[in-house]
């Protein structure tokens, strides 16, 4: 057989299922507190610095690192409950979100150690924010052309050009970016970038929030003109991030946050039927119910392979294009569905509001983060085409 | 899948290959495969996989069990494997024995129904039962007036109009009237015909799960052989395209299968978290019959549209397989009412629940 492709059953042990009931109270009471409005999906538009150093005394930040690094020690499965939990409810999880699936991880696998000691319990405590600085003005999926500089000064590197799209960057304390130290090789046009750790907020660095079409203000142009870094913000190999780069893609792709992202909308399409469906709604409902319900189990599946230390690229990528192209659907299909719920149905309006914003939201989903037609390749490479 | 991972599946699959190789079965007009291959299968057990030593069969678990049907899926395996170890199955939960030979369950559709008169006789029209026309004996649950029963009926006793599903495997229409049963004993309390119905879709979808494996393999080798504008055709970014969906649609099937299996395997009883897991299942594994075996077909262009390549033999089988024990229509509408009457705040639980 040419495709191996496994997706074992995973069976959520019984202390995820004592996490759940814990994370689900303190939701329910920072909702009764006013925090955050589970019905109001524009979370993003609520920074909520308190929540999240709420959440880090919680010890669910960075739960499955080091303890010496302030983390849990805690299992994969563990983080995934925490993460669905938050998700569904429509947490203002911006501050931290990054920062723990991404940023962290990659600290703790390239960053020295002084700068672990000195970052990572500031993570875990929820204290500090991160950005990616991937894309540029030129250089979007085709992440080896970037062009921005850092070159060679006394005891570090200076950076002069753009990154683009970069969320949270106005609030973020830090970034973590690739810039080019070297030309591309002849051989590998892939040589030449580093990674580094920028510190945010300081000389040499302007950013500038653009305009979503949700209304939102929440990816940004980051400017740099000679911003200083110093050579221990250096992550990994010099001239070598493309090493690095992959083995990262599957906890960043295979998430709960990959088609959760516009399920309020199912939420509240249920209760707009109420109790006795017709037809046309119960069978509507029936298929995403059943699509939805694929999707976590295959995601819960990767999760449990990322515990066992395999690295499933391929299943992880299955996992994004599937269920971002879902999600992305989403919107339309309850918007079919509730085309004849009653006038009279008491969440109509938060219904509306909802559709509108998933709406406008859905056309982003298949972008960020790696797009269908990256993950259709990466697939592909994985089947032996290319 | 990559390899076996239990010696149930290890021996099927080489009977499979042995006497059941897609290529040689599909080029033999007379079936004269059919009964080496059957005889194979019962020497070594397997259609009286799920019923215990004391009933006559070998005894393996459940998940032994489903295991093999995903096996028997990327074979297409076209011999009443899945319907024989689901008829034993329902016999052993009224502990019934199972006798040697074919076998099918009756009814194989939610909405039929076998009626058990005063006299103790079986009485009722059902349509669409896989291998009637094969089976020496069925497996029946039927319904008197103190509940559900499961009879064992000898086959001759029915009146059977033989008829084919999409993918050319009998597909029959049984009636059954004033039939005494060879044997009857009272269902388990709270065994329903929705337990059999979810375990039959649960069967389905592995088998469509393994077809679409086995899709996707074929088409995959195809598209590295086929040359065209001087290139192989797995060069082509549409193509490559095409084919990562396919893939996604296979992954989707296979997660949603095993995991109602492993769901069944383990569970007390039927409650609402298995009712998701195997309706779903059903419902998932129909929409990547179509959405994936188009996709295999398109890859294949003409040449998979004749008798003579095997992709028909795995593509209109999980087609068909979508029919039995409930469409993705008939699931989805009773998943939706469930999920309705529960309410919205109970969606994500039931979604969580494992």
């Amino acid at each position: 057989m040419t495709a191996a492709l496994r997706f074992d059953p995973i069976r959520l042990p019984e202390k995820c299922e004592q996490l759940r009931k814990e994370v689900r109270a303190f939701l329910a009471e920072e909702i009764a507190a006013g925090t955050f409005d589970p019905n109001k999906p524009n979370r993003e538009d609520t920074d909520a610095p308190e929540f999240s150093r709420r959440v880090g005394a919680k010890g669910w930040l960075g739960m499955t690192w080091p303890k010496k690094y302030g983390g849990q020690e805690r299992s994969f499965l563990e983080r995934y409950v925490v993460t669905e939990e938050m998700r569904v409810a429509n947490a203002p999880t911006r501050r931290f979100f990054v920062a723990d699936r991404q940023s962290g991880p990659v600290l703790l696998k390239y960053a020295p150690e002084h700068i672990k000691m000195e970052i990572l319990p500031r993570i875990c405590r929820g204290e500090i924010c991160f950005a990616i600085g991937m894309s540029e003005p030129n250089s979007g999926s085709d992440l080896f052309a970037a062009k921005t500089r850092a070159t060679r000064t006394d005891g570090g590197y200076l950076i002069n050009g753009t990154k683009i799209w970069t969320s949270s960057a106005h609030i973020a304390d830090y970034m973590i970016a690739i810039f080019r130290t070297s030309p591309p090789t002849k051989e590998n046009r892939r040589h030449g970038l580093t990674q580094f750790l920028v510190k945010m907020k300081q000389p040499g660095i302007k950013v500038n929030p653009i305009g979503q079409i949700t209304g939102q203000y929440e990816f940004n142009e980051v400017v740099f003109t000679d911003h200083f870094i110093p050579d221990d913000h250096v992550l990994g190999e010099v001239d070598g991030a493309w090493k690095q780069a992959t083995s990262e893609l599957a906890y960043e792709r295979s998430g709960p946050e990959r088609f959760l992202e516009t399920y309020y909308v199912l939420t509240e399409l249920v209760r707009a039927v109420g109790p006795n469906p017709d037809t046309r709604s119960a069978e509507g409902i029936g298929r995403l119910v059943a699509q939805l319900h694929t999707m976590r189990r295959m995601s819960v599946s990767v999760a449990g392979m990322l515990e066992a230390g395999k690295e499933p690229v391929v299943e992880a990528s299955i996992v994004k294009d599937i269920g971002t192209v879902w999600e992305q659907q989403l919107p339309h299909r309850v918007r079919d569905l509730a085309a004849f719920v009653e006038e009279t149905a008491t969440n109509r309006q938060t219904l509306e509001r909802q559709l509108d914003f998933a709406i406008k939201t859905a056309p982003k989903l298949t972008i960020q983060g790696g797009t269908t037609e990256v993950l259709r390749g990466i697939i592909a490479r994985g089947l032996g085409l290319r | 899948m990559a390899e076996s991972d239990n010696i149930v599946v290890e021996t099927a699959e080489k009977i499979f290959a042995d006497l059941a190789d897609p290529q040689t079965i599909n080029n033999d007009k007379n079936n004269s495969w059919q009964a080496p291959l059957w005889q194979a299968l019962s020497e070594a057990g397997l259609p009286l996989s799920w019923v215990p030593d004391d009933l006559g069969g070998s005894g393996a678990s459940l998940a032994d069990g489903f295991a093999l049907l995903n096996a028997a899926g990327r074979f297409a395996v076209a011999v009443p494997l899945a319907e024989t170890m689901l008829a034993g199955w329902l016999l052993a939960q009224a502990k019934i024995a199972s006798p040697e030979g074919e076998m099918t369950v009756v009814p194989a559709s939610p909405k039929d129904r076998i009626i058990l008169d005063a006299d103790g006789a079986l009485s009722g029209r059902v349509r669409g039962v896989p291998f009637a026309k094969a089976a020496k004996h069925f497996a029946v649950l039927a319904h008197g007036k103190d509940g559900a029963v499961i009879a064992l009926v000898d086959a001759t006793k029915a009146r059977i109009e033989s008829g084919l599903n999409v993918g050319y495997d009998h597909s029959d229409t049984v009636t059954l009237d004033k039939v005494q049963p060879v044997s009857i004993k009272p269902a388990p309390k709270g065994f329903e015909q929705t337990n059999l119905m979810l375990m039959g879709g649960v069967a389905r979808s592995l088998q469509i799960a393994g077809a679409l494996e086995s899709m996707l393999d074929i088409s995959v080798r195809y598209s590295n052989e086929r040359i065209a504008f001087e290139k192989k055709i797995s060069k082509f970014q549409a193509v490559q395209h095409n084919l990562a969906r396919l893939a996604g649609e296979s992954a989707a099937a296979l997660a949603a299968a095993t995991s109602a299996a492993d769901a069944i395997a383990n569970a007390k009883s039927f409650n609402d978290e298995v009712y998701l897991e195997a309706a779903s299942a059903k419902i998932r594994c129909a929409e990547a019959a179509e959405k994936g075996g188009g996709i295999a077909h398109q890859v294949h262009g003409a040449i998979g549209f004749t008798m003579e390549h095997i992709l028909h033999r795995y593509s209109l089988r999980a087609l068909a397989w979508r029919d039995d024990f409930g469409s993705e229509s008939h699931w989805a509408v009773e998943l939706g009412k469930l999920v309705a009457t529960r309410g919205a705040d109970e969606l994500w639980p039931l979604v969580a629940s494992r």
